[in-house]
């Protein structure tokens, strides 16, 4: 059912006010909607948030900056962001290629591989690490040994953040209308076209979701990190592992010094890509 | 179709499938191979044990409780962001991401230093006999702060695609509001909710890094089965470290195999 | 139109009730694991340790201690992992009785935030429940033949260690560089330079040392600096480990103590740990006992030259001029070789 307007004028509902419906959860006033939903982010996420913030700033800006400006820190920091940045690269094209084969293609086994992909994110992170190195270590099976090098730091990322940008296009492909995509092949345009012109501007805003949330998931990641990464300071020590030993050092400052720039890069990085997003949308009409 | 169209599609089949052998089926055959390294009797064993046993319940009570909260959160706050008119909208578009950006680590962290014993509240609630911290409220907090984006992230680019018409529509012939959002609005996010719950129970099945700060870890108490599959590890104990992983694997699937049971029966 | 309204009524009730049974199934959690613990303070102990004694006490000191007059009938609260989260979580409220810890920070932690009594220590042990020694895991037939810490230094070997800013128990290992090098007459700047010298061959330092262990089994490194309770509880569990005793090595002396809201029975458990029986157990367990007299000297040979912490000043001391995270030898160490890296 695609969306046609309806070219009736309308009427008002006999109830009197609009209801707007389709605004809200039905029983609950708009109000109420808007309360909800920030009264349970708040009490969830910005009162942990606020905690940590607070405490990052505890010895003043000038605690926040030596904490986060130290050698050890800052390598951290460049490494994670850095093998963060290249995990997301990677995700947006095999995630949305993914989707897309889940989606759109039909083999054998299909459901079997649509089924795994979220296995990532069930499987305690300990358990991931050590399948990892498993199967990318020493006596790899497949003669792969990448472990406790800067590589082991990606693919162990790429591991976990894998669901994130496949699950965030599957929705998208799956509601598309697939009317305007028949009218473009019939008129003659090449499927490379199509693609770009009429698919990928849809399936865009599931791509900058998976994007911005594997890029946040790669930032903080630890568990699956343990047995494969190496840990070493400077050299394979990724900003969650550095926190830690902030953290068993007992200074929490530090640790929470680094947790705001971590989330501030994340949060940076969201707000590029809602950027992104609006200019293209722009650019469009 | 035509001989280059079949080229296209098989390479990108094959591209797609051979990165996900290499990234996912290897691992988890690995894991397969590992978990049954002892036989079927061996992986029984390690997770009826009553320790173990009471690790899934556990996890089960705080998957049943954070789900749903974060469904009815996640779709309520996609309403708003899509089509409510609010201030504030780019401070909740932030805040929804933020449970990922914030390192497992410094999730527990955060947690205790707001219901800990030092912290904000801690004293306080103690005070009227609320235990947060070191107890499955504490649980449950964190594994709904790490799985609590998931439904609304998955939602509101959906409800971008699809439009309101079609709501506009059936309010102007009448239809309550409930009418609308079950008849309308809900089966037009249907995708983006449901793989976004799938998304949430994985997740929240599978979070370690917070509950093993919170949850202070008392066997056959406070502990989830993955610090169950933890405690195996240390223990050197790894049938039982895979077995409970498998056993949190099989559960993450059974989402899935539910979502497709309601596509198929749909199609 | 007239039962729309009703419809809608009811309907909205179904939404707010289903929103608030939500609430009330949280309140519902929320209160009844508030008191989850027993009040009946006594007849059960909270027993919060490190990771590595969780079988010990589970399959040996527990149902001992039960055995005993003063364990009859008492029941145990076990939560088991890394030292220093432990400790941590004591300090922000979680219920123990009795702790066991890697090192001696870890109670001191505790001291001063005024759950331990700062007496902890008056004793004829010291506070010491169990000793051990900083040994080195080595491949089956220790083929390169590995025998002290300097051989790490000669040797072209690859070298892991659990990072001793995430692990609080691998500064024993540090130390036991150290303290080896200062053995063999080597001066402070100089030992120091020895343990920069074996950091600089280290491709992982993971966070603990269980997951340094499985890091060396999966094929890190040719060496691992462990402790020998560790090594012996792999070689026990069926894993393929050999591990040697340098001759200058550290005592590791894990501590132990009593919160100060403890019940008797918790003092009780402690002092069984002492008591002749509990040694043995520990023993069987892999630990070195604390009584001279008792130590098994054929399954843990004394290193010629064993020192102690206590050589150094004591942790208190250590922790500062060491591990402070910026001013710390061992944190400049850090900083020298993540700069010759570049």
């Amino acid at each position: 059912m695609s969306g046609e307007a309806q070219t009736v004028n309308p009427v008002a509902p006999p109830t009197g006010k609009p209801t707007r419906a389709g605004i809200r959860l039905p029983g609950v006033g708009e109000s109420l909607n808007k309360g909800l939903v920030v009264t349970y982010l708040g009490l969830i996420v910005l009162l942990p948030l606020a905690a940590i913030a607070t405490k990052a700033f505890e010895d003043g800006f000038g605690g926040f900056w030596d904490a986060v400006s130290s050698p050890q820190a800052f390598a951290a920091l460049k490494l994670t962001v850095i093998a963060s940045l290249i995990v997301v690269v990677i995700n947006a094209i095999m995630g949305t290629l993914i989707a897309w084969v889940l989606v759109r293609d039909e083999f054998r086994g299909k459901g079997f591989v649509n089924s795994v992909i979220d296995l990532p994110f069930a499987l305690p992170t300990i358990v991931a690490s050590l399948t990892l190195l498993v199967v990318y270590g020493k006596d790899s099976p497949v003669g792969i040994n990448i472990a406790f090098t800067q590589t082991a730091v990606v693919v162990a990322l790429l591991f976990v953040t894998l669901p994130f940008v496949v699950r965030a296009v599957q929705p998208l492909l799956l509601s598309l209308d697939r009317d305007m995509e028949s009218a473009a092949e019939s008129l003659g345009a090449g499927k490379v076209r199509i693609f770009w012109r009429i698919i990928f501007p849809n399936l865009a805003p599931g791509i900058a979701t998976g994007v911005a949330l594997a890029f946040a998931r790669a930032l903080g990641e630890f568990g699956s990190l343990v047995l494969i990464s190496g840990n070493v300071p400077f050299k394979t020590e990724v900003s969650s592992v550095f926190i830690r030993g902030q953290i068993e050092s007992d200074n929490l400052v530090g640790a929470s010094a680094v947790s705001v720039v971590l989330l501030a890069t994340s949060l940076l990085l969201l707000a590029c890509v809602t950027l992104a997003q609006r200019w293209g949308l722009r650019h469009d009409r | 179709m035509t001989g280059s169209g079949r080229l296209s599609r098989w390479s990108l089949r094959y591209v797609a499938l051979g990165y996900l052998a290499m990234l996912l089926i290897l691992p988890i055959g690995v894991i397969l191979v590992r978990t049954f390294d002892e036989g079927v009797g061996a992986v029984v064993d390690a997770i009826t044990t009553p320790d173990a046993l009471h690790a899934l319940r556990l996890t089960l009570l705080t998957v049943i409780i954070a789900v749903p909260l974060n469904t009815i959160f996640g779709v309520a706050c996609a309403l708003i962001m899509v089509r409510g008119k609010m201030r504030g909208k780019s401070i909740i578009n932030a805040l929804i991401d933020v449970p990922f950006a914030v390192s497992p680590v410094v999730v527990g962290l955060a947690l205790i230093l707001v219901y800990g014993e030092g912290g904000w509240f801690g004293a306080d609630l103690a005070a009227i006999g609320i235990q947060v911290i070191f107890s499955t409220p504490g649980i449950v907090m964190a594994v709904i702060f790490v799985s609590l984006p998931f439904v609304a992230r998955e939602t509101i680019p959906v409800l971008q695609e699809v439009g309101d018409d079609q709501e506009k529509a059936a309010e102007t012939l009448g239809a309550s509001s409930w009418q609308i959002f079950w008849k309308i609005t809900l089966p037009s996010i249907r995708w983006g909710v449901s793989y976004g719950v799938v998304l949430t129970t994985a997740r929240a099945l599978g979070e370690f890094g917070a509950v093993t700060i919170v949850s202070g870890r008392i066997s056959g108490e406070t502990e989830t089965l993955p610090l169950f599959v933890q405690k195996q590890f240390e223990t050197f104990n790894s049938v039982g470290a895979y077995s409970a992983s498998l056993v949190l694997a099989l559960l993450a699937l059974a989402t899935l195999l539910a979502l497709n049971l309601m596509r198929r029966k749909e199609n | 139109m007239k039962s729309n309204s009703k419809k809608n009524r009811l309907n909205r009730f179904k939404v707010q009730g289903l929103l608030v049974f939500a609430l009330v199934a949280f309140a519902a959690i929320i209160a009844g694991c508030g008191s989850s613990s027993d009040s009946d303070s006594g007849s059960k102990i909270a027993l919060v340790a490190y990771s590595t004694p969780q079988t010990a006490y589970e399959d040996g000191i527990e149902p001992g201690f039960q055995g005993t007059d003063e364990g009859d009938g008492i029941d145990f609260s076990n939560s088991f992992g890394a030292s220093g989260d432990q400790s941590r979580a004591v300090e922000a409220g979680q219920k123990a009785d009795y702790v066991n810890f890697a090192l001696e920070t870890d109670v001191t932690r505790l001291v001063d935030a005024g759950k331990v009594a700062d007496t902890w220590r008056d004793n004829k042990y010291k506070g010491i429940v169990t000793n051990s020694v900083v040994s080195l895991v080595v491949r089956p037939g220790n083929p390169e033949g590995i025998e002290s810490f300097q051989d790490l230094i000669d040797k072209d070997v690859e070298v892991v260690t659990p990072n001793p800013f995430t692990s609080g128990g691998a500064r024993w290992n540090i130390m036991a560089i150290y303290g080896a090098a200062i053995n063999e007459g080597a001066s402070p700047k100089e030992a120091l330079d020895s343990v920069k010298a074996v950091l600089a061959k280290t491709p992982a330092q993971p966070e603990s040392a269980r997951v340094a262990l499985q890091a060396f089994v999966g094929g890190a490194g040719d060496v691992l600096i462990s402790y020998e309770n560790e090594a012996i509880a792999a070689q026990t569990a069926g894993e393929d480990v050999e591990y040697v005793i340098p001759d200058d090595t550290i005592l590791i002396e894990q501590p132990a103590a009593v919160t100060i809201d403890a019940a008797q029975s918790a003092q009780d458990f402690l002092d069984y740990n002492w008591t002749d029986a509990g040694q043995q157990i520990w023993q069987e367990q892999g630990y070195r006992s604390v009584n001279p007299a008792l130590l098994d000297k054929e399954k843990f040979p004394v290193p010629s030259g064993l020192f102690t912490i206590e050589d150094f000043g004591g942790w208190d001391k250590v922790a500062t001029d060491f591990f402070d995270e910026e001013n710390g030898s061992i944190a400049k160490i850090n900083q020298e070789l993540g700069v010759e890296a570049e």
